[in-house]
């Protein structure tokens, strides 16, 4: 469609574009500088700016990463713990969702308020970390999967889908003599794949960001997510012992550990920001269902 | 087998004549309904620890009543002003320099024409989003020392570098900005939403009828988006206690405390560090009870404003 806007329309858009640009330099500069730091020392980026010679790129903050044990072990504690939660995250949603999206359940009310009271009261941090002890959870992966696994608000995101779903294929099913379970897992599931999928997605990366369950539930350093890790190196400033060697100067291995931060910033990152064009458009749904509800 | 579905069951024999046919229907909400009461019910009933002399070897029951002790001790503490001062001046701020922030956001996008240029643009103004508050925090750090990258462009212009992580005059700034930064794209998206709903017709008559780009964003997207807004805004009000301590928690150092020590910090560091179980407890009662307050009070002015609309 040919639109003709007048002269203070286009003064707007000009405006419009500009300031549209500019924010997205403001979001790109602080990744952009960090990827680049992890392959040049920051002294380097500082001082020639961008009469960056070829002899200044190093991978050595990579190689002190991926050499380093805790960094790897929080790796894959994070993918674990990311994996299960998502998998009891949809285990514990669809299930409670697919009764309570049936017309005419009996006793359908009174469980919905059951479970949207804990939307608005909690008992708080220390009464939880209370149960979690007396359960004997303390230290352990359970601590970190389970308290968050249920939540009020995935049970109405799936109960609201499976509403949506065609009754009469139910019915149809019914009639055939499907039973309850058989009209669950032939009929239901098969067609909540989508639903399904953002569940997941949003578990996973949920959990693969959070650190403060880990923190206070779990002692043992062998246990702590990559986010935990990270809050070490990024936050406490502990380097590694074994990341940078003692013969190094001082100044040299101030350089060398603000090296290390940025690679480690990158490979934290990396497998959501890869991930993420991808899965784009469920992040987006997500957010959508999620905000209207 | 299940003949009501469809159907609304009235009598109590019916009830558990539904009921006895389809069990299975309830086996499937009892793992959600044990945890939710292991989790979130209990924790329910073991805060009233917070009324008691709590000793974990007397358990909950056992632990004698104190009555209103613990609030005393903390409305009477020396922090307490402070404390609730900068709990609440944070996420005040935050709301009031971040909400409009994602609107305005959504109305430009909603000026770009090329949908591939538009997807592009969301596609990167999204992604701070992704990252975790540990890095996020993490890249405030290394950027923000005084060595850092920002401080080598201020020190080229004033001569000396700003301690703006260990400054408590800056703590605020940094957060609310470095939060805006990460996540006023991903919050523009319902707006988004909302913008590309709106009738294409209404615009082409207004502009047929010589209406202006900006008296349209004024007449048809703006209100348009009010109903949302109106919704946003509660909720975020709503939570205006229980801002993202995380974040905080992170940004705290012991030489910004004097504004960076909030509710949520404050009460994680008196049960979880110092081990006062039943005085931490009713910190964050308290900060609940002011946050339910709020919420009742932003949802009734909301309502009045916006024509009877509001959340509930």
């Amino acid at each position: 469609m040919d639109i003709q806007y007048s002269g203070k329309d286009r003064m707007l858009l000009v405006v419009t574009y500009i300031l549209l640009g500019l924010f997205i330099l403001v979001i790109l500069f602080p990744l952009v500088y960090v990827v680049l730091a992890s392959f040049l020392t920051p002294n380097v980026l500082i001082t020639k700016g961008l009469a960056i010679a070829p002899s200044d790129w190093t991978v050595t903050g990579y190689v002190k990463i991926l050499s380093n044990n805790a960094m790897i072990r929080g790796f894959f504690n994070a993918v674990l713990y990311s994996a299960a939660f998502a998998l009891a995250t949809v285990f514990f949603s669809v299930f409670a969702a697919y009764p309570l999206s049936i017309e005419g359940l009996a006793g359908k009310r009174p469980v919905m308020i059951f479970f949207l009271i804990t939307m608005f009261f909690g008992g708080g941090l220390i009464p939880t970390y209370l149960v979690v002890k007396d359960l004997g959870m303390l230290n352990t992966v359970w601590a970190v999967i389970l308290p968050g696994a249920i939540s009020v608000f995935n049970i109405i995101l799936a109960k609201t889908y499976f509403q949506g779903l065609p009754k009469e294929l139910f019915q149809a099913a019914s009639i055939d003599g499907a039973s309850e379970l058989g009209i669950f897992f032939r009929i239901v599931l098969p067609l909540s794949k989508p639903i399904i999928f953002v569940l997941a997605l949003y578990a996973f990366v949920g959990q693969w960001n959070s650190y403060f369950d880990a923190m206070i539930y779990l002692e043992d350093s062998r246990l702590f997510p990559l986010q935990l890790v990270l809050r070490s190196i990024l936050i406490q400033n502990q380097v590694q012992p074994g990341m940078i060697a003692d013969a190094l100067a001082q100044a040299e291995l101030k350089k060398l550990s603000e090296m290390i931060k940025y690679s480690s910033i990158v490979i934290s990152s990396l497998p959501l920001i890869v991930m993420y064009p991808f899965f784009q458009k469920y992040f987006e749904k997500g957010a959508m269902v999620g905000s209207i509800k | 087998m299940i003949q009501q579905r469809g159907t609304e069951i009235k009598k109590r024999s019916q009830w558990l004549g539904y009921m006895r046919r389809n069990y299975i229907l309830y086996l499937f909400l009892a793992p959600a309904v044990i945890l939710t009461i292991i989790f979130k019910y209990v924790p329910m009933y073991g805060a009233i620890i917070a009324f008691k002399n709590f000793s974990p070897r007397k358990g909950i029951m056992g632990s004698e009543w104190v009555g209103f002790e613990h609030f005393q001790r903390f409305l009477s503490s020396p922090n307490f002003y402070d404390i609730l001062m900068n709990t609440l001046k944070l996420s005040a701020y935050g709301l009031i320099l971040g909400f409009p922030v994602p609107i305005l956001l959504a109305l430009m996008l909603n000026l770009i024409r090329g949908a591939k240029i538009k997807k592009n643009i969301q596609l990167i103004v999204y992604a701070p989003n992704f990252i975790s508050v540990v890095v996020v925090t993490g890249m405030l750090f290394v950027f923000l020392s005084p060595a850092g990258v920002v401080n080598a462009l201020i020190t080229s212009f004033t001569g000396k570098p700003v301690s703006f992580m260990s400054d408590p005059a800056y703590f605020r700034t940094v957060y609310i900005l470095s939060g805006i930064w990460q996540t006023a794209g991903w919050s523009s998206i319902i707006y988004v939403a909302t913008l590309a709903n709106v009738d294409p017709q209404l615009h082409d008559a207004a502009t047929i009828d010589g209406a202006s780009l900006l008296k349209r964003i004024r007449h048809i997207d703006l209100p348009a988006l009010k109903p949302v807004m109106a919704v946003l805004f509660i909720l975020a009000a709503g939570g205006i206690m229980s801002i993202g301590y995380e974040k905080a928690f992170l940004m705290q150092t012991a030489l910004n405390t004097p504004t960076s020590e909030i509710i949520a910090t404050y009460v994680y560091k008196v049960g979880l560090q110092a081990g006062d179980y039943a005085y931490s407890t009713a910190i964050g009662l308290f900060n609940s009870v002011i946050n339910v307050i709020l919420l009742v009070f932003v949802n009734t002015v909301v309502k009045r404003l916006n024509e009877g609309e509001g959340l509930y």
